[in-house]
């Protein structure tokens, strides 16, 4: 049982990280790759903070009469990978429009057929 | 789109306290959980709220697209600039202790400026993706 | 324990929601899931001792992205009258199920045997807990008078850091800008490479 909670946190972030590399590989919408990034991303927050984690211990913000405190490195480094994580989801979700506005779809396939016809 | 009663009347509850809240997180950020990111994105959610409810003009008329410009690079500039001006009173860059009288003066002062210049920069560039977004769609 | 409890089912939700977002062909649907796995992931940020953390993606994941995606949703449906087909993925022709689940699969194995190596989770001995936390735990107060160490980290001990990431956020809201600013060009089905040209 030991063995099973010790790990358990890393073993769903690696179900997921794989589930958003398989969005990713094996469907064609571009807007579902995006989401497949996107969950991947979640994944790598999720090893760092179970990383950081230390049992008994309290949020990182300095209160009288608490010794044990979570380790504040990984939030620091996941709280700014968040928001540069939006703004780059946001770029890609750029592209994806403008893809749609040269070639009329966003199937990879379609745009495979269209850049062999012209 | 349709104007619904209900929308905006809940809207222009919610805003102004999205917005305080927006602010309480900037300032109370050393103190409790908060700070510029946190602070930015959220004030920046109460100003899309206003765009997705009111229409998108009337947002733009609150914060024109021109002064967003402006606030997201002034936001960085800040941010850089407080590096520099410790520079020039003789220290590393980006370190505060020499902007206040003792350490923890300065290091509270250098914080405080310096996410205040993340959270303008943060709010501003959510803004300007929002409205690149949505203004495409317009004809 | 109850800890422990709540970060079992929350981790559980989060790989169901997951698989619900890659079968699900509507996007509109999948986009709302995401949402949804957003807001789960800011709970389980709570239970991991991370408010700020748990903060930042309530705000940015269940709110912005979103709000973006559905914004991209819209710009990018087809033109067809029903709804309903709107929002649908196509079925992809090129793209087979079994090599992609192959790589999935030997990858996802091979870090699985790699966590046979990793230090518990919560193990208040593990290498990440004693070298600088600690230190950050120890000196952040009296150094800075800043009872958050998030806080204090984020913009004192790593502000080089941070000044970065912000520059980052920065280009990427001026790259968008350059991108999708500005108006849409007349005319808009054209193939023949005139993309560049349109005001930006």
């Amino acid at each position: 049982m030991d063995f099973f909670t010790d790990h358990y946190n890393y073993w769903v972030v690696i179900f997921l990280m794989m589930v958003g590399l398989y969005t990713v590989i094996s469907r064609g919408n571009l807007i579902k790759k995006v989401i497949g990034l996107n969950i991947f991303q979640v994944s790598v927050f999720f090893l760092y903070i179970s990383i950081g984690t230390v049992e008994g211990g309290a949020a990182p913000i300095i209160t009288e009469g608490v010794e044990l405190y979570s380790n504040p490195l990984p939030h620091v480094l996941i709280l700014t990978a968040i928001v540069v994580g939006v703004a780059t989801t946001a770029l890609a979700l750029a592209l994806v429009v403008r893809i749609k506005e040269s070639y009329d779809t966003i199937e990879e396939d379609e745009i495979h057929e269209l850049d062999h016809t012209l | 789109m349709k104007p619904n009663l209900i929308l905006h009347v809940v809207s222009k509850f919610l805003i102004p306290l999205i917005i305080l809240f927006a602010l309480y997180v900037q300032f109370h950020g050393d103190f409790g959980p908060g700070g510029g990111f946190q602070a930015g994105v959220i004030f920046s959610a109460a100003l899309i709220l206003y765009a997705l409810v009111f229409g998108l003009d009337a947002a733009e008329k609150i914060i024109p697209s021109h002064l967003l410009r402006i606030l997201a690079s002034l936001g960085l500039l800040i941010y850089a600039g407080v590096g520099v001006v410790a520079l020039l009173l003789g220290a590393n860059y980006l370190d505060y202790t020499v902007l206040g009288s003792n350490q923890i003066a300065g290091q509270h002062l250098g914080i405080l400026l310096v996410e205040l210049g993340v959270g303008i920069t943060v709010a501003a560039v959510m803004l300007i993706i929002y409205f690149a977004f949505a203004g495409r769609g317009r004809e | 324990m109850i800890d422990i409890l709540i970060n079992i089912t929350l981790l559980a939700f989060l790989a169901i929601t997951s698989v619900a977002i890659v079968r699900l062909t509507n996007l509109f649907a999948t986009i709302m899931l995401f949402g949804i796995f957003s807001l789960l992931s800011a709970g389980l940020f709570v239970v991991m001792d991370a408010p700020d953390v748990a903060f930042t993606e309530a705000a940015v994941g269940a709110g912005i992205s979103t709000v973006l995606m559905l914004a991209t949703l819209a710009l990018t449906k087809g033109q067809k009258k029903s709804h309903e087909e709107d929002y649908e993925e196509k079925p992809s022709r090129a793209h087979r199920p079994w090599l992609p689940l192959a790589v999935v699969g030997i990858t996802g194995a091979a870090l699985v045997y790699g966590t046979w190596d990793i230090p518990g989770f919560g193990d208040p001995d593990a290498p990440a807990q004693t070298h600088v936390a600690r230190y950050y735990i120890e000196n952040a107060m009296p150094e800075t008078g800043v009872p958050n160490i998030v806080t204090a980290v984020l913009a004192s001990y790593r502000g080089f850091d941070t000044l970065g990431e912000v520059a980052v956020v920065f280009t990427a809201g001026v790259a968008v800008l350059l991108l999708i600013g500005g108006k849409r060009p007349k005319s808009s089905t054209s193939l023949k490479g005139d993309g560049g040209q349109d005001e930006t």
